[in-house]
């Protein structure tokens, strides 16, 4: 250790300089924006719910069910997601298919989204494309675990996020609902 | 007896102001504490507090907290001393706030043949008597940690008397370079002083002709108010400190010791070393510069602008306090204690030497 560094003050005055530097720097952008330049930015924070970071295309966000032309699932029921899920948070019960050029479709597709832990696997290992996660909804929370858990149904109404990252369907569940 | 009255009525102005101007500016300090901490570290602050949706840059945060503290359970731990823990904080608090009485705001005001000072109480001793009230104030925080029956508030507490005490001596003796100087306890007596003009156009602020003592002073007030880079009696992240048991608004008022603290250190500091109410070149008529040009001013825009120096410094200085809480680590207690004791206070008895020899070989001089 240097002995000036042992004296303290030029380290202290030199802290204070670096601070005080950042203190002006940001209230010159601040006054800046104030007055109307809507470039100049004081923070480096982001005031999130007000505003949001954009996503990038390949976040992994809300599962959705891809739907085919006349709107049923085009999962198959193949079972190729429960099983990789590391998790166990997907549940799948196979039924018929009307048309019978197609094997089997869900009757039952449920995530349990209090388990998910948003790894993937699902949507890689999904031979049909039927399962993606590009819906960019993030904000899904519930009071209870029953409002974790969401269903076939409400999995096949999500749309996939717009080009902008912003969704484009409301959140299944609201995080008010109790049950 | 409307004289008489008169008398009380402006004496209980002088200490209304003083008071209103303390409590004020410690209210503010929350909220300028959390902003200016936030834009020196690129954030933006609390900003949420709102009433009808008026947010006015998070300036309602202080009302809210307020509240918040009014509202929460008063806790009294079972084991503790009933009458010095409630005591605690008003001690604490009360001593702080009269510390600032004895500061002088301004000159002396005349309305018709009254002769008002602007300064709550005018003292002969005015330096030792906010001294007095600054060091009083660790008894309020002592109290607290002795009653509270916690062995970490007690540590808060013994760690606050050997903090005040280490700091103490160090202000005292970095202050007698200033009460040397310009010959006088009198904390109006130092500030006039301050107008008088070095080699005919440097004013001479205390921060001049003593500018050891001006960190020397800082540094060991700092330690006084026991705020970062002092805050062991604290020690949020190892024994929490002193208050640790307190809650709802007795904890307010500990909070909001520190900002009035903070406040009197401000004031003090330019009491005696950036020239109090001083203007530069401002005498009780007007501007005179050295230059020779004189532009006349009456004596209610003479206090007015006085007044208002007095609150710019004070409002400089606390930003100066608050830019040094928000840039230092806290010091470890065996390096504040080699600090005060091994730094600060042989530094300031060189202040006194120094301060002696050159008034000696000027008083021989002239």
């Amino acid at each position: 250790m240097k002995v000036a560094q042992r004296f303290y003050l030029r380290e202290v005055v030199s802290g204070l300089m670096l601070t005080a530097g950042h203190f002006f720097r940001n209230m010159g952008k601040h006054i800046a924006r104030a007055l109307g330049r809507r470039d100049a930015r004081g923070a480096v924070t982001i005031q999130y719910p007000d505003e949001r970071r954009p996503l990038a295309p390949r976040l992994r966000s809300l599962h959705r069910l891809v739907r085919r032309e006349d709107g049923s699932p085009r999962c198959v029921a193949c079972m190729m997601c429960e099983t990789i899920c590391p998790a166990r948070c997907i549940y799948i019960v196979a039924d018929e298919h009307p048309n019978p050029e197609i094997e089997k479709m869900p009757e039952r597709f449920d995530i349990d989204l209090g388990k998910c832990v948003f790894c993937g696997f699902c949507v890689e290992a999904c031979p049909e494309d039927a399962i993606r996660m590009d819906t960019g909804i993030l904000e899904f929370s519930s009071y209870s675990r029953l409002g974790m858990i969401y269903t076939k149904e409400m999995l096949l109404a999500l749309e996939p996020a717009g080009p902008d990252g912003v969704p484009r369907s409301p959140v299944p569940i609201p995080a008010d609902r109790t049950v | 007896m409307t004289a008489a009255l008169a008398d009380f009525g402006i004496a209980f102005a002088r200490v209304a102001v003083v008071m209103l101007f303390v409590l004020n500016v410690a209210a503010i300090l929350g909220w300028v504490e959390r902003k200016q901490s936030a834009i020196m570290q690129d954030r933006i602050g609390a900003n949420r507090a709102s009433i009808f949706g008026l947010r006015v840059m998070g300036l309602f945060h202080p009302l809210a907290d307020t509240l918040k503290m009014l509202t929460k359970e008063d806790f009294l731990p079972a084991r503790a001393d009933r009458l010095l823990f409630v005591l605690a904080p008003f001690a604490s608090v009360f001593f702080s706030l009269v510390a600032f009485a004895s500061i002088p705001f301004g000159d002396t005001l005349r309305v018709g043949d009254r002769v008002i000072p602007l300064q709550a109480i005018t003292l002969n001793v005015g330096v030792l008597y906010v001294f007095a009230m600054l060091s009083l104030g660790v008894y309020g925080v002592m109290m607290a940690g002795w009653s509270s029956a916690n062995n970490y508030a007690l540590l808060g507490g013994q760690r606050a008397a050997a903090l005040m005490i280490s700091a103490e001596i160090a202000i005292g003796a970095s202050i007698m370079g200033v009460v040397m100087w310009y010959g006088s306890l009198n904390l109006q007596d130092i500030v006039r002083a301050q107008g008088d003009l070095l080699f005919g156009w440097i004013p001479k602020w205390g921060i001049l002709t003593q500018p050891l003592a001006f960190i020397l002073f800082v540094t060991a007030g700092i330690a006084a108010t026991r705020r970062i880079p002092f805050d062991m009696p604290e020690g949020e992240s190892e024994i929490i400190g002193y208050f640790v048991e307190y809650s709802g608004m007795k904890f307010g008022m500990f909070l909001m010791t520190d900002m009035v603290e903070t406040t009197v250190l401000a004031g003090l500091c330019t009491s005696l070393f950036l020239g109090g109410w001083q203007v530069p070149y401002l005498l009780a008529d007007g501007f005179h510069f050295p230059w020779g040009a004189i532009v006349g001013l009456g004596p209610l825009t003479v206090t007015l602008l006085q007044v208002g120096s007095f609150v710019t410094k004070v409002a400089v200085m606390i930003f100066v306090l608050m830019l040094i809480r928000w840039t230092l680590p806290r010091f470890r207690y065996d390096q504040a204690m080699r600090l005060g004791w091994l730094g600060l206070f042989p530094l300031s008895i060189l202040n006194i030497v120094v301060t002696g020899a050159v008034l000696l070989a000027w008083g021989a001089r002239t």
